[in-house]
């Protein structure tokens, strides 16, 4: 008796389409939520919470992210620094201020302190900044949730 | 002259490698995708003349003292060198309601300042806590407004 074969040689090709909407909805979900603005963030600082802490409607005009850790070590971008050692990094900003038309009164320090640094510590780092001309200052916190 | 007429054969698309790299796309988002809470910011104006900038200098600074132990928990909130209110965040807000009437500030350059002058070792979580307790207070999803000009006293040195 013949046998007749069961299958084509042909390869066997699934469906794609279900598949291939889900993944397309899957990467637009991630490509919406990524958030590139956390670079400037070192994400071993733990910052302080506030029920009042909302991101402002527009953005600070020349940004300057001074990060504190809980030790005094001070991270500004890819550049570590102490506090007593800061004015070299503060006056390189102030030279990229300057070439856009820009003085130190304009820039916004935005600093990142851990909930565990000294008070004293962060005021040490206001008057650093103050003495290379800086006056404008945002402590930022995290916001509080379950509020 | 004769033309050959097309199969019904079904055309299909090679799709193996855009398959592949929409994996890729796919664990590359998964990979750097975090949950982070929002962070927002207390603004802070102080030039190096002390002041903070503001036109009008008629009334005083509200000193706000905070006082630590060693381990840089907060034990005391003095305001004006005479009233003291403990620990207690809840007293020191009462007080700012009382000193504004709980109205705005017309805008952040006038109102009522407050100078924070705290010990070295007091943990900033605190002092953020005491600028939160001072700026506002939340009413729902809106935020109430009370001071907007906050400045430090110069730091006190370690103990």
């Amino acid at each position: 008796m013949a046998i007749r074969r069961k299958f084509d040689t042909k390869a066997a090709e699934g469906d794609m389409t279900a598949m291939i909407d889900m993944v397309f909805q899957l990467i637009i979900f991630f490509m919406v939520l990524i958030n590139f603005s956390q670079d400037d963030q070192n994400q071993s600082i733990k910052l302080p919470t506030s029920e009042l802490a909302k991101p402002a409607e527009a953005p600070l005009e020349n940004p300057i992210v001074i990060n504190l850790a809980f030790n005094g070590s001070v991270y500004m971008g890819p550049e570590t620094a102490t506090i007593a050692g800061l004015r070299p990094l503060l006056e390189l900003e102030a030279s990229v201020l300057k070439s856009k038309g820009k003085g130190t009164k304009d820039a916004n320090i935005i600093i990142r302190s851990d909930a565990n640094t000294a008070g004293g510590m962060v005021q040490e780092l206001i008057k650093k900044c103050q003495e290379s001309g800086y006056e404008k200052f945002a402590l930022r916190a995290k916001e509080e949730i379950g509020q | 002259m004769k033309f050959k007429s097309r199969s019904n054969e079904k055309v299909e698309m090679q799709l193996t490698s855009m398959i592949d790299i929409i994996f890729l796309l796919l664990i590359f988002f998964v990979m750097t995708f975090k949950i982070a809470a929002q962070e927002g910011d207390f603004n802070i104006r102080m030039p190096i003349g002390g002041g903070s900038g503001a036109a009008d200098n008629t009334n005083l600074p509200i000193k706000l003292r905070l006082r630590s132990n060693t381990d840089g928990e907060l034990v005391d909130i003095v305001v004006d060198e005479t009233r003291s209110f403990g620990n207690d965040f809840s007293k020191l807000r009462a007080f700012i309601l009382q000193q504004t009437g709980g109205n705005a500030p017309p805008s952040p350059e006038e109102g009522p300042e407050v100078e924070i002058d705290l010990d070295y070792n007091l943990r900033y979580s605190h002092v953020i806590s005491a600028i939160s307790t001072v700026t506002g207070q939340r009413q729902g999803d809106q935020i109430q407004r009370l001071v907007e000009r906050i400045k430090f006293a110069p730091p006190r040195k370690p103990q």
